[in-house]
């Protein structure tokens, strides 16, 4: 008897139908032709509320093959909630390798980190962003955010960062720092630390951006400028753990997590990316990203 | 020698038209101070401006005066890129060497003329500032807008810019809501002049401010048009502000040009009806 493959499982492989795959992939490869635009897309419907990650999934289940290894991190962590239920799902629904390793992965979904390791060009890394929309701090209309992206009008942008530093003596602006892609675009990098953001200019591997909510998807191909903004006489800079080091590893050039003790007052360090901090426990080597900010944090140290 | 002036303008507007609503070939012509309406019997148009023309030259004040309704807003604000025209051509010596009508060029080339090439003054100044940025960071825009973008030079020039026009230096990182009204008003001006544009449009400025006021501020543009010789389009319905300011003056009557020539020779000796009418009306 002819078995009937198709009607096997409930759902297709990778769970979206191949029709919205083929959609979104088309919307993906007019993202990298214009590094840093937002493209509208689809956000179908998926297991889990939009806005929980979905944009990131929509991504990743639209690219995912049968012989790829899955990461899926959520703020440096392969451990947490969000992502060991996003990995379980996305295992389910294809049956691919999955894998803790940085190096081995062939496809990263991540919340609100970069890797510390450095990616190849045979990776992508896929981010999940809650609000795509860099200008939508200074103005709430999205006819009038999409004029202004396509007049390149960021006076308004810039007036901000003007405006923190006039007030605080600084810019303020911590997680989710604007870059300018490829000198066009200001693009949201999502909630990544200003640690990270260095790390998306001319990069090897592809850093794609979903926003189930917001339904758009964007993207940094490989070897593309990006450029936090910065005023030629206030530079950008990244965190400073300088006074500190990770408890575990007693290495300090990477972003850390600050853990308060049981005491309420005393805090401890750690690296915050799980698989950098395993394999500096285990000290294996690893390709950690270098870009002039880094570079210049080991130069002090020596 | 008369042809080498005649090619030194800065601005030239040819046959400037604004009309709201669908309107037929009859309708300029069913319209105007000759009918004394401005609204079309035929299809119910409004007619706020039609077939204005004029040079503006280097340094010049040109006053465009009128009663309310008469289309001088809408000239400056069609000029500016506020609004959309229906007809007409525009041009800009500093653009392209005034080849190019302006009116008809891309968003974005309209962008960077507004932001480099001119200035506006708005009567209200909730128009032309932003009440949740500072004083200072309203006047930093505009020099954002024009490519500045180191801090310290940027807060140098608003502060010069701002003692320039007599606005205390320390209240320059508290926000415009918080200042009076005249304060607002020259806090716009600083805005607009901040990047030297060659080109400056007034509209009304004066309008709801009181008397002390109101001559503070004409000082100040008087003063900043002898020292930085910026042209000036001043647009008003008050004959002393136009008086004051202004070297040459176009009066404007539902929406047409009825009266054009020096601005003393029009007070002195008005010809048309309108404006012996608006002449003898002044206080």
């Amino acid at each position: 008897m002819i078995e009937n493959i198709k009607f096997n499982s409930s759902y297709n492989f990778a769970f979206i139908d191949e029709t919205t795959k083929k959609e979104i992939r088309r919307k993906l490869l007019k993202a990298i032709c214009i590094p840093g635009y937002q493209v509208p897309y689809s956000s179908p419907e998926m297991p889990i509320a939009r806005g929980w990650g979905t944009g990131g999934l929509h991504l990743t289940l639209a690219l995912i093959g049968k012989t790829d290894t899955l990461k899926m991190i959520d703020q440096g962590s392969d451990a947490s909630v969000n992502a060991c239920n996003l990995r379980d799902f996305v295992q389910l629904t294809t049956n691919c390798k999955t894998t803790y390793d940085t190096n081995e992965a062939t496809l990263i979904q991540t919340r609100h980190r970069i890797t510390e390791e450095k990616l190849t060009d045979k990776q992508i890394m896929v981010f999940q962003v809650p609000q795509p929309e860099p200008l939508r701090r200074v103005e709430r209309y999205e006819y009038k955010t999409r004029q202004m992206h396509a007049e390149s009008d960021y006076a308004k942008m810039w007036l901000t960062l003007y405006e923190a530093f006039v007030k605080w003596g600084d810019v303020m602006h911590g997680a989710g720092y604007p870059v300018m892609v490829n000198g066009r675009y200001i693009m949201s990098p999502s909630p990544i630390p200003r640690w990270d953001v260095p790390n998306l200019n001319m990069a090897d591997c592809i850093y794609l951006f979903g926003a189930g909510r917001e339904k758009r998807l964007y993207a940094v191909p490989p070897h593309t400028r990006v450029e936090p903004l910065e005023f030629e006489d206030v530079k950008f800079h990244i965190e400073n753990f300088k006074d500190v080091k990770c408890e575990s590893t007693g290495y300090n050039i990477a972003y850390m997590d600050e853990m308060y003790q049981d005491d309420g007052i005393t805090k401890k360090f750690y690296i915050n990316d799980s698989n950098f901090l395993d394999k500096m426990i285990e000290k294996i080597a690893v390709n950690q990203h270098s870009n002039k900010y880094i570079n210049q944090l080991k130069k002090n140290e020596q | 020698m008369s042809s080498s002036i005649k090619n030194d303008w800065v601005l030239k507007v040819e046959n400037l038209t604004k009309i709201y609503g669908s309107y037929s070939d009859e309708t300029i012509a069913l319209t105007g101070p000759q009918r004394g309406t401005n609204i079309c019997p035929i299809t119910g148009s409004i007619v706020a401006c039609a077939n204005i023309s004029f040079e503006l030259y280097p340094g010049e004040v040109l006053g465009i005066v009128g009663e309310s309704g008469s289309g001088k807003s809408t000239i400056v604000k069609q000029l500016f890129f506020d609004m959309e025209v229906t007809n007409g051509n525009a041009y800009l010596k500093p653009y392209k060497n005034g080849t190019v009508n302006i009116l008809t060029e891309s968003n974005q080339k309209k962008r960077y003329m507004r932001n480099h090439l001119m200035g506006m003054v708005y009567q209200n100044p909730r128009d032309g500032l932003n009440f949740s940025f500072t004083s200072g960071g309203n006047i930093a825009e505009k020099l954002l807008m024009a490519d500045m973008f180191h801090v310290g030079k940027i807060r140098e020039r608003a502060s010069s810019l701002l003692s320039k026009t007599e606005v205390p230096v320390a209240r320059m990182d508290d926000l415009p809501a918080y200042f009076s009204g005249g304060m607002q008003q020259r806090v716009q001006i600083s805005k607009a002049i901040a990047n030297n544009p060659p080109l400056l449009f007034l509209d009304e400025i004066t309008s709801g401010l009181d008397v002390s006021v109101q001559a503070k501020v004409l000082d100040l543009i008087r003063g900043l048009q002898r020292e930085l010789g910026i042209a000036m389009i001043v647009v008003s319905h008050d004959l002393s502000v136009i008086r004051m300011l202004t070297d040459r003056t176009l009066v404007l009557k539902d929406g047409r040009i009825v009266e054009r020539g020096l601005t003393d020779q029009i007070l002195q000796d008005p010809q048309h009806e309108y404006t012996q009418l608006l002449v003898s009306s002044l206080l």
